[in-house]
């Protein structure tokens, strides 16, 4: 009884043990001004939070200090912020209509660029095959006497 | 003789990515369609839209709850230095349209924090409720753009009259006498 009691103990230290070295392999980062600031907006200047300079952009980073101070992580900053600034603190297009555009025509772009590359490869290949394949030029026409020996007093000329 | 479809297909792209860029043009610019109803003498309905109250998250209002009374809708913000100045004449109002029970005035809060919006409040020792447009949803049905923004709202929920930009006595004495409060 004491030795299975001892068995299941020991089980549940060695269960227990990885989960303490990650714990302490991993410790929660706090959440800094930093982080937060580069990837929201200053919602009345319609730049990044991080180079903006008016007063509004400072009662943003007010509260996200504020927001930091009661230890929230940077998800919850950011939900934070959305619930009092709306979607635009978050400097993503939103919702449909033309704001869609922002991302379905880079997704397009990108699309176009594939189907143009699809296109065009099997035909770079095509004719670097059909090149390979086509007969060997004509070899060089032999040289008449006159020109052998022409040739051969340029050379002995050039050696001297 | 077999044609190469890129030319076609580039063409079509170009012009798919001009007409994209019209429909933007289109879609962002201003929307006076209020604006225009109310110079012709007439009296297009309202938009209204149920939002948080401000300082009291967990209720909400909305202009539907002024049916029969009249309404002077204010678009603000505590960073808006316009804001700032036109607030006593609104308090005034707010004063007058409660003892005569004709109606009242509604803030409209836009991208400003609660706290920031409080504080403005008791700065201003304002007595009229606010709502909260977080995501400037109503600003956008009335074409808001910049703040302030004042509508005069008759009782039977329509847009009297508008004033984009601060209002004055003069301004909110005219507009209230057209919806007869």
């Amino acid at each position: 009884m004491i030795r299975r009691a001892l068995l299941v103990l020991g089980l549940a230290c060695a269960l227990l043990a990885p989960a303490g070295s990650l714990a302490h392999a991993a410790p929660v980062q706090r959440t800094t001004l930093a982080d937060v600031e580069d990837e929201v907006m200053c919602v009345l200047c319609g730049t990044a939070l991080n180079i903006s300079e008016s007063s509004q952009a400072d009662r943003e980073r007010a509260f996200i200090k504020q927001q930091i101070a009661q230890g929230k992580t940077k998800d919850q900053v950011k939900q934070a912020l959305v619930a009092e600034y709306g979607d635009a603190v978050l400097g993503t297009p939103s919702g449909g209509g033309f704001n869609a555009a922002a991302w379905l025509v880079p997704a397009a772009i990108v699309l176009a660029l594939l189907a143009a590359l699809a296109f065009i490869v099997p035909r770079w290949r095509r004719s670097a095959r059909s090149s390979t394949d086509a007969p060997a030029p004509a070899a060089t026409p032999a040289l008449s006497a006159a020109d052998t020996r022409r040739l051969e007093e340029d050379i002995a000329r050039y050696e001297r | 003789m077999k044609r190469s479809a890129v030319p076609l297909v580039a063409v079509l792209a170009v012009a798919a990515l001009v007409g994209l860029l019209v429909y933007g043009v289109v879609t962002k610019s201003d929307d006076k369609t209020l604006d225009e109803a109310v110079a012709k003498g007439q009296r297009p309905a309202a938009p209204t839209m149920t939002l948080p109250v401000l300082g009291q998250s967990s209720k909400s209002n909305s202009l539907a709850a002024y049916k029969g009374k009249v309404v002077v809708l204010n678009f603000w913000a505590s960073w808006c230095d316009p804001c700032k100045a036109e607030a006593p004449e609104l308090e005034a109002t707010q004063k007058r349209l409660a003892a005569d029970g004709d109606g009242t005035v509604l803030g409209v809060t836009y991208r400003d924090a609660s706290d920031d919006s409080l504080k403005f409040i008791r700065e201003h020792d304002l007595s009229y409720p606010s709502i909260r447009d977080v995501d400037g949803k109503l600003a956008k049905d009335y074409g808001t753009r910049q703040l302030p923004e004042t509508f005069v709202i008759d009782g039977r929920g329509r847009v009297a009259a508008i004033k984009r930009g601060p209002v004055n006595r003069q301004f909110l004495d005219e507009a209230l006498a057209k919806v007869g409060a």
